[in-house]
């Protein structure tokens, strides 16, 4: 089972410049993990408390998990997974 | 240094203008490496608030797949402060997610005078933001990018 995962700029420090890596799981949370085991760091990136960061994006086949399952959200063999940092900040 | 184009610099500046009092933000788009803003792309502040600024999450993923298939990255992440000057806040320089990007701020606080005018001056200043470290740099604004 391989998920194609799109990664920002801003964490390719954890994956060797790599725009995409693959990883596997059955859920975001078990993708994250899998992810963390070969990209040491990458995940205090994307989760805060045992909740995705509120500043960090994901994407499974274009849909923001957050209307999803969150980090509960399912994925398959050939989903594709953008991670993406909020464009966002404030006076 | 930031090198931009005079009409990109005044559609920044008009964006920034006609948000007023909401902050306006957007990106101005360049093929990757090349640091030349060349496609100005306004977008919708999802927040719609005179004191905080984020890009919709939908419009966000469809500008990076653009941007992506274009071999494109972010030039110049613009946004305007509309009642403070145009340096990066605390909360601007923690969310700073883009380390070879120009964040370009545009203060709206002093150009609308009684009356109705939009005339009044508008501050327009670039910085580098990476780990958290400003630095301003300087701006040219050339006719047209050679």
């Amino acid at each position: 089972m391989a998920i194609e995962v799109k990664i920002p700029t801003i964490l390719r420090t954890y994956t060797a410049g790599e725009k995409a890596v693959s990883a596997e799981g059955k859920t975001l949370s078990a993708l994250i993990d899998d992810l963390e085991a070969n990209h040491s760091g990458i995940k205090e990136r994307l989760i805060d408390n045992g909740d995705l960061r509120r500043f960090v994006n994901v994407y499974i086949n274009d849909e923001d998990v957050r209307f999803i399952g969150g980090l509960d959200a399912e994925l398959k063999d050939g989903d594709q997974v953008v991670v993406l940092p909020a464009v966002a900040g404030g006076c | 240094m930031l090198t931009i184009d005079q009409a990109t610099y005044d559609a920044i500046v008009a964006h920034a203008k006609r948000d007023h009092p909401d902050e306006a933000c957007g990106i101005v788009a360049g093929p990757e490496g090349s640091d030349r803003p060349e496609r100005f792309i306004e977008m919708i502040n999802a927040a719609g608030s005179p004191t905080f600024y984020e890009f919709d999450s939908t419009d966000l993923l469809q500008l990076y797949k653009e941007m992506d298939a274009n071999d494109e990255e972010p030039v110049v992440v613009y946004h305007s402060h509309t009642a403070t000057e145009a340096y990066p806040s605390r909360t601007d320089i923690g969310l700073a997610m883009e380390p070879n990007a120009h964040y370009v701020l545009v203060s709206t606080r002093d150009c609308f005078t009684d009356g109705g005018n939009d005339d009044g001056p508008v501050e327009f200043r670039s910085f580098r933001i990476v780990d958290g470290n400003v630095t301003e740099e300087e701006i040219s604004i050339v006719p047209t990018l050679s």
